[in-house]
């Protein structure tokens, strides 16, 4: 699965993007984002607080219960702030 | 093309005009254009500095266009959103609605305008004295999007 991050994630995480292996036990984007925080201190850093993150899949809004099972792309970034 | 991504230059006057352009049903054109100010949160900065989820904004913001067709009688819409570096005085966004009728076109570019602040993953971070900082999301921008299902919901 390709993740890719925005904004502040982005630059906390260190990368736009990754290819990853998930284990069977990541369901949701909620269980993504606390996986995450387990890969290292950047990724702790980026997720310390799961609340402020926004989550899409395959380019659509979705919100923390969201099942990422068959997503091409999960994209986590800080609240949008454009227009 | 309802919906652009550029890191040009906005000109307003000439997305307002192609959509009136060789038509005679067109009533009202309402154009709003976001504008990048020379300070933010009460300090001056030198430029913003906006970044995209190609794909995704380009598709969310054309979602908000269908559904702002479904629910006023449209004649055309236009958005182009500016991403980059822009400085102040600089047009960040435009959104250009034409019908035949005032309440339409103005209601339509509000609505447009709430959900694109909210909904389009687009990130601002401003530039002020060398160093550089994220733009925090504002509760009001989330109050003035959610007012629009409710009255969705009334209707």
């Amino acid at each position: 699965m390709k993740l890719v991050y925005f904004a502040w994630i982005r630059e906390r995480v260190g990368k736009p993007e990754e290819e990853i292996a998930l284990p069977a036990s990541v369901v949701t984007v909620g269980e993504l984002i606390e996986w995450l925080k387990g890969r290292g201190e950047e990724y702790a850093h980026a997720f310390d607080n799961p609340k402020v993150v926004r989550a899409a899949i395959d380019k659509v809004h979705a919100r923390a219960e969201a099942k990422i099972a068959g997503a091409r792309e999960v994209a986590l970034f800080p609240p949008m702030t454009g227009g | 093309m309802q919906v652009a991504i550029t890191h040009a230059p906005i000109d307003p006057a000439a997305e307002a005009a192609d959509l009136a352009r060789g038509r005679t049903d067109v009533g009202a054109l309402v154009t709003f254009s976001g504008i990048c100010r020379g300070d933010e949160a009460g300090a001056s900065i030198a430029a913003l500095t906006l970044e995209h989820y190609p794909g995704m904004a380009e598709a969310e913001i054309a979602r908000h266009v269908t559904e702002a067709e479904g629910r006023w009688p449209l004649l055309g819409v236009r958005v182009v959103h500016r991403v980059g570096r822009i400085v102040p005085g600089e047009i960040i966004v435009v959104v250009a609605v034409a019908s035949a009728h005032r309440q339409a076109a103005f209601a339509a570019a509000e609505f447009l305008m709430d959900y694109l602040k909210t909904h389009a993953p687009f990130w601002k971070q401003v530039e002020r004295a060398g160093k550089s900082d994220w733009v925090d999301a504002r509760a009001g921008d989330d109050a003035a999007a959610a007012r629009w299902e409710t009255k969705r919901a009334a209707e």
